[in-house]
């Protein structure tokens, strides 16, 4: 790995604890200089993998600043899923930008899974309503909170 | 380049030969130029969501960039008289 590269993987702050959690507040992503063509799609490349679920958001997991994004926190938080990784992209408008060239998708929010872009705010919902989420997340090894509540309707 | 909802709507129609398509300005409901489609197609057929969602994108290549937010909905012609029949 490159200098800079490992400069900006230590740099990046991982937060979006969820509820009850204790969230790391603060800075978003620091994207390293320019934002320059191929080397930030390294960066970003490395980022939606670092971690199994990273979401790009307008805002915070705790203070969402746009409907789309929060409907996007609200449904991880629905599934249970804690430990994901949430940059904030009005932090940064390289980010902004380069998360969309990245993706080839022209919106934000954005939702990696397993280091795969999944689709924004409209295929989460859909997927949630499905239950294609469900299965996705357990191929992640995560299993959905959604899970456990017909578990506990069942026995009832 | 032409942003209506009436100029997306045939765009969408066109392209993506649609059998039916909404547009709805929601931009009173935004801060910017907004817009939520519906957009129903045999091109959708066999295609997961992101890639039906990819073809919309396309289609409003043009357009997507002056467009604050975007919401969308697309369906196969199966998909759609099933959720009518709800």
């Amino acid at each position: 790995m490159s200098g800079a590269l490992r400069r900006t993987a230590a740099a990046l702050l991982r937060w979006g604890r969820g509820p009850g959690g204790v969230g790391l507040q603060g800075a978003g992503v620091r994207a390293a200089g320019s934002g320059a063509g191929g080397g930030q799609a390294e960066q970003l490349d490395a980022l939606v993998k670092k971690d199994k679920v990273v979401v790009f958001l307008k805002g915070t997991p705790e203070q969402p600043q746009c409907g789309f994004s929060n409907a996007v926190v609200q449904i991880l938080r629905l599934h249970g899923v804690r430990d994901y990784a949430a940059y904030n992209v009005l932090d940064d408008p390289d980010l902004r930008q380069g998360i969309k060239d990245y993706s080839n998708w022209p919106t934000i929010p954005q939702v990696y899974l397993n280091g795969e872009f999944v689709g924004g705010c409209d295929i989460l919902l859909q997927m949630h309503q499905n239950g294609d989420l469900v299965e996705e997340l357990k191929k992640l090894g995560i299993r959905s909170a959604l899970l456990d509540e017909t578990k506990d309707q069942e026995s009832k | 380049m032409e942003l209506s909802a009436t100029s997306l709507r045939d765009k969408l129609q066109r392209d993506l030969e649609a059998d039916h398509v909404e547009v709805e300005d929601t931009t009173p409901n935004r801060c910017a130029t907004s817009f939520r489609v519906l957009v129903v197609s045999t091109k959708f057929e066999g295609k997961p969501l992101l890639q039906r969602h990819r073809l919309v994108n396309e289609c409003l290549a043009e357009e997507l960039p002056h467009i604050h937010a975007f919401e969308q909905k697309t369906l196969t012609p199966e998909q759609w008289t099933r959720q009518r029949q709800k």
